[in-house]
């Protein structure tokens, strides 16, 4: 029995009337890599931008290995989590955006080895040594000393990577990492998360686009509509032989675009 | 019109001279009021108090629309009725600095919103605390955009000195007034007065242009 990494367990998210995360129960094991797919406004990034605490939720509860973060026990009950909790459990997760939001005035290295420094602690130079080790890693060494801005697209979602493996995060949070991306660039940045999958034994939740990378990397994959999932399994049954109708219309739909 | 060298350096100068330091000192203490008042005002209308961001929102609107010369008399000739007394000199000061902190919380303010949301994303997930999210995130991208906004109110408010003079600020057009006054010349106290403003002005804005330069050179991410 693997360890349980990840568990939502009813999480409701709402803006205003909209409910955009309608009880959702989502568990992810501790070394797997689960993919969100759907439609456009379906809650898929929500239920990234709830796990990082970059969203307040309405009801319901996350855990990491077991512990709430959104909620803290204390005398045997559960109470709002203070900001030295949530700072503990953050610690835990990383996460890669889709506008990569890398620091513009910082360089490729700065913004790799600065973070750690900044906020675990960790020295200067052992930082700057882990920094170069994984720039070497998405194969960005040779750009340590550029600023972002001089960077394509492709690069600078490489170097953001990077920067989030350098915290040190057991669980790695993928939100549509190639969605702002020219075609020719996604390559490069899809071969970097695959290593990542494929190689270390990172814990993994991606919400993807890209039907055929999310395939290839996932061990399972959940369509997301309305907030809910409408089904969830291997690649190879939710995406090669989906049961249910509302997974047939998307897949034939993300299909003929291709 | 004759122009009389020795009057000049005799009389005008060293009399204005005093008047210059007035203005240098009213202008920069002010302009220190006007970058810690703009800051709290900036940030208290950022305040998630529906009250508070009101009331700081409303009270810049209300210092936008009064003329400087009236903050100045109210200051002078109201705060002595509720027993507060101050020199003119710091009355001046004062109404000055409130007077240009409105416009600067709106420069800051700016500032501040030309960093993208995702900047403050990028700092949360990655474990910053609040100070370290302004201090290494924020403010560094801020800064930048403020400077050169800034750096009109301070010329500016060179600008705005003389008005002083109706509350008897010794600074630098009251004593060239003064002079005019009791000798009858005005041509070599008024001509001295410009040249000196005119000095300050481009004084000041090379400064700006130097901090900028500065700026962006610690930020060549600008391209």
């Amino acid at each position: 029995m693997p360890n349980e990494k990840i568990r939502f367990e009813g999480v409701t998210k709402r803006y205003g009337a909209l409910t955009v995360l309608d009880k959702l129960d989502l568990s992810i094991n501790e070394g797997e890599v689960v993919t969100i797919i759907g439609p456009s406004g379906s809650g898929k990034t929500t239920v990234l931008r709830c796990l990082m605490t970059l969203e307040s939720i309405e009801d319901g509860v996350i855990r990491i290995d077991g512990e709430p973060l959104n909620m803290m026990e204390r005398d045997g009950t559960l109470v709002p989590a203070s900001t030295g909790h949530l700072r503990k459990m953050r610690r835990k997760l990383g996460m890669v955006f889709q506008s990569f939001n890398l620091f513009p005035h910082l360089t490729v290295l700065q913004n790799c080895a600065e973070p750690p420094v900044l906020a675990l602690g960790v020295k200067r130079d052992e930082a700057r040594k882990r920094a170069q080790e994984l720039l070497e890693m998405v194969g960005m060494s040779d750009k340590h000393a550029h600023y972002p801005a001089q960077l394509s697209g492709g690069q600078q979602q490489r170097v953001a990577i990077a920067r989030t493996l350098a915290m040190q995060p057991d669980i790695l949070v993928f939100d549509e990492p190639t969605s702002a991306l020219d075609p020719e660039t996604i390559e490069e940045v899809t071969s970097v998360i695959r290593a990542l999958a494929v190689k270390h034994s990172y814990t993994m939740l991606m919400v993807t686009h890209q039907i055929d990378f999310a395939h290839d990397i996932s061990d399972r994959i959940c369509f997301f509509d309305k907030g809910r999932i409408v089904e969830q399994g291997p690649p190879a049954a939710v995406i090669d032989a989906p049961s249910e109708a509302r997974t047939q219309q998307f897949l034939s739909k993300v299909a003929q675009a291709r | 019109m004759d122009w009389r060298w020795d009057f000049t350096f005799d009389t005008v100068l060293p009399r204005i001279l005093p008047g210059l330091w007035v203005t240098v000192e009213v202008t920069f203490l002010s302009f220190i009021l006007t970058l810690v008042l703009g800051l709290v005002l900036m940030l208290a209308r950022r305040s998630r108090s529906r009250i508070i961001s009101f009331a700081a929102g409303e009270f810049i609107e209300f210092m936008r629309g009064m003329p400087l010369l009236v903050v100045i008399f109210f200051l002078f000739f109201l705060l002595p009725e509720v027993n507060i007394y101050l020199a003119p000199f710091w009355t001046g000061v004062l109404a000055m600095g409130i007077y240009n902190a409105a416009p600067a919380a709106e420069i800051m303010r700016g500032g501040l919103q030309a960093v993208p949301k995702g900047q403050w994303e990028a700092a949360h997930a990655l474990n910053y605390s609040t100070y370290r999210t302004w201090r290494n995130v924020i403010l560094p991208q801020a800064i930048g955009p403020v400077v050169p906004g800034l750096g009109n109110l301070l010329i500016l408010a060179f600008k705005e000195t003389p008005l002083l003079s109706f509350v008897a600020v010794p600074e630098m057009p009251d004593a060239a007034r003064r002079i005019a006054s009791e000798t009858y010349r005005f041509t070599e106290p008024l001509t001295v007065v410009g040249i000196l403003f005119l000095i300050l002005s481009l004084a000041s804005a090379l400064l700006i242009r130097l901090v900028e330069r500065h700026m962006l050179t610690e930020n060549r991410y600008a391209k």
